[in-house]
């Protein structure tokens, strides 16, 4: 099993927060354009009388399907490989790069274009295939954006959603030659767009996601709003298509439950541009296909978050996550970010990722919004429970934790405790309650602290009669 | 019918005006009310740390204080919601089936059970609704905005029945204001965050009292606005719904 993020330090989501809120103009901006795709998807969603019932399709076919992954996943392999699909399966990421890399090296590619793929991003394939001398250029251009800043994206649909077009501005004239200065978004997309389009008529092969692979037919889908996956595969003479095991659904017919949901809830479009449908390599082409498992069939196995397999990838818990809008993706620390990543990536390092089950209020905004009906919170709150039971938590907070478990279940200890803390807060000097380590209070004011409790009110003016 | 009055740990030692408004209003509604007097916590801030064997003696005490209760009422949605969702890890005898069933928030209780048509309060001033998580997608109060559905909010329908209250629209009727138990310091630069910006929406819309089913999050918005001393003030919906409120 290989995170990427795994080789770096413990993930410190409140410090990365924080960091991130240091510049509340830049957040409330960040808030703001997210939010705007929760709006466009309530009102897509709006739109369809059905919505509620395709949601709960969308999630019953995927629980079925996890049910009989390996039956859906053999019926698939053998429906491909009779089109003419090569199929691969690799255990793990190291497995899935080499047999990329492979691949290239078989036909001889030194340059491949690749359209958006969250699954090669787990798989840190770009700097594996950098390091085998092989020159990856990503198509989607929010993708683009953040491989030439170096840096991973910070959003399951919307990779460069952090970055503020003066900043791409900047970017594209250093890399692309741009005017200096320039912010026009018109402007800056045309100049990678001409970049791009030199790099796809020299690639060797054409990488590509899989947004959804049909056991019925051997087919698998890919959905872009750029057309890029489609302009990288038609002029390549090699199509490798890279697919998480859970990407399989039973049939044909579900693509028509998944795909009116997926962009609805991902853009508020009705459907994304492009819907591109892969059955079998053209005339001259090979047309490959790696399923991987990187660590998904552990997970599968842990019936308390199964259900989080059922995810199609369309950020729309991210879009509405009231603490990712004011985080950032990178925050997270994980090739998945927000809610979903929040559950999925504990998975793959307890102590690395502790933090991330803690990042929610635990408000269920994202199990609402959610196409497929994931109990997110329900699982963060279980994820909670595993942390805090195998000690990823500090001495001092498991003292005071047992502490308070052994007050509030002595109700004449609690009211004396009680009494104490009020007393103390109506006596003592402000700089005494308002110290360094009073976290509530370095914002906030506590609560003013009355005289008496509704016990003691209720002792007083009720028991007496 | 004989109803138990749960107030939760925070509202009795720094609410308490909460909690004798839920029981004045109780009481005016024709319900029979006692107060288990050795009540403390339902668990909650525990077990969301992620430590609910710690919290294990708090939920057994509860059962115990209201096992004899038809109902148990509490003006507070996220530890109903604690009760209702998280007791299942007891063993479920008939005592606790009976407390995880039978445990309201105090609208829903006011709504589903008394079904009050009626009430006699009044409060002329401009209130914002702050429709808690844990109220309206856990125990659904509401219709959340994500949800595609007939809208309806059982604590709005109650503060209509107000006289003379105006109730302002917000741009984010259901976002949540960053309280979260912990959260509120654990990750406290997102949950200021998040409390700032609820309280703009409100005074952007000219809200003068912030009101909710939860002190939790008003006790978190509140310490905000005393801090930056915002010309805005919470209430709990029982201190209006009682006709209490000045």
């Amino acid at each position: 099993m290989i995170e990427p993020f795994l080789a770096l330090p413990v993930v410190d989501h409140p410090a990365a927060a924080a960091r991130f809120n240091a510049d509340e103009a830049r957040t409330d901006w960040h808030d703001r354009s997210i939010w705007h795709a929760r709006e466009k998807r309530d009102l897509a969603a709006r739109a369809v009388p059905e919505w509620e019932a395709l949601r709960e399709a969308a999630s019953q076919i995927k629980v079925h399907t996890l049910s009989r992954l390996d039956e859906y996943l053999a019926a698939f392999e053998a429906k491909a490989a009779a089109n003419g699909i090569h199929v691969h399966w690799a255990k793990d990421a190291g497995e899935h790069n080499r047999i990329v890399g492979d691949l290239l090296d078989r036909h001889g590619a030194r340059r491949i274009v690749k359209s958006k793929s969250m699954l090669t991003e787990e798989c840190r394939l770009n700097p594996y295939l950098e390091a085998r001398g092989i020159e990856v250029v990503d198509t989607d251009l929010g993708e683009r954006i953040v491989q030439l800043r170096g840096e991973p994206p910070s959003h399951l649909v919307a990779p460069a959603i952090h970055v503020k077009k003066e900043e791409i501005g900047a970017l594209f004239h250093e890399r692309l030659g741009t005017l200096e200065g320039a912010t026009d978004p018109q402007y800056l997309t045309e100049a990678a767009r001409q970049d791009l389009r030199a790099r796809f008529l020299a690639a060797d092969a054409a990488l590509t996601g899989v947004n959804f692979a049909v056991a019925e037919t051997g087919g698998f889908v890919v959905v872009t709003n750029e057309g890029n996956a489609d302009l990288g595969v038609h002029l390549a003479p090699l199509h490798i298509a890279c697919m998480g095991l859970e990407k399989i659904i039973p049939k044909a017919e579900h693509l028509g439950v998944f795909l009116r949901l997926l962009a609805r809830s991902a853009t508020g479009q009705a459907l994304s541009v492009y819907t591109s449908h892969f059955h079998r390599p053209r005339a001259g082409q090979q047309m490959h296909l790696v399923l991987v498992d990187n660590g998904r069939s552990t997970h599968l196995g842990r019936a308390d978050f199964r259900s989080a397999l059922k995810c199609i990838r369309c950020g729309a818990c991210l879009n509405t996550c009231p603490v990712y809008r004011r985080s950032g993706g990178h925050s997270y620390g994980s090739t998945i970010p927000g809610p979903i990543g929040a559950i999925l990536t504990p998975g793959l390092g307890l102590e690395k990722y502790r933090s991330l089950p803690f990042a929610s209020t635990l408000c269920g905004s994202c199990s609402d919004v959610c196409p497929v009906k994931i109990d997110i919170p329900r699982q963060l709150y279980a994820w909670r429970q595993i942390i805090a039971r195998q000690g990823h938590q500090t001495a001092g907070k498991r003292w005071a934790v047992r502490m308070a478990g052994t007050v509030l279940a002595q109700p004449a200890l609690y009211r004396l405790l009680g009494r104490l803390l009020r007393w103390a807060l109506r006596t003592l000097p402000r700089r005494l309650i308002y110290h360094r380590r009073n976290v509530w209070g370095r914002h906030r004011e506590v609560p003013e602290a009355p005289r008496q409790s509704f016990h003691a009110w209720y002792t007083r003016h009720r028991t007496k009669r | 019918m004989n109803v138990g009055l749960f107030v939760p740990c925070y509202i009795d030692q720094f609410y308490p005006g909460v909690a004798v408004a839920t029981l004045r209003l109780l009481e005016g509604l024709g319900c029979r009310v006692a107060y288990p007097t050795d009540q403390t916590c339902c668990g909650q801030p525990l077990a969301n740390a992620g430590f609910e064997g710690e919290s294990r003696g708090a939920m057994q005490l509860f059962v115990r204080n209201f096992e004899g209760c038809d109902y148990v009422v509490a003006p507070s949605a996220s530890c109903v919601l604690h009760v209702r969702a998280h007791y299942g890890t007891l063993e479920q005898t008939a005592a606790v089936r009976h407390v995880r069933e039978r445990t309201f928030e105090l609208c829903q209780f006011l709504t589903d059970v008394l079904q009050v048509g009626r009430l006699a309060a009044a409060f002329p001033h401009r209130v914002g609704l702050h429709e808690s998580c844990h109220g309206l997608r856990g125990l659904r109060l509401g219709q959340a905005s994500e949800i595609h559905g007939p809208d309806f909010s059982k604590v709005r329908r109650l503060l209509r029945l107000v006289e003379g209250i105006e109730l302002v629209a917000l741009d984010r009727p259901d976002e949540c204001c960053g309280f979260g138990g912990t959260f509120a310091v654990g990750e406290e630069a997102v949950s200021v965050k998040m409390g700032r910006d609820r309280l703009q929406d409100h005074l952007a819309h000219g809200a003068e009292v912030i009101t909710g089913t939860d002190m939790s999050c008003l006790m978190h918005l509140d310490g905000l606005i005393r801090r930056r001393k915002l010309p805005l003030r919470v209430l709990h919906v029982a201190e209006i719904l009682s006709g209490g409120a000045p």
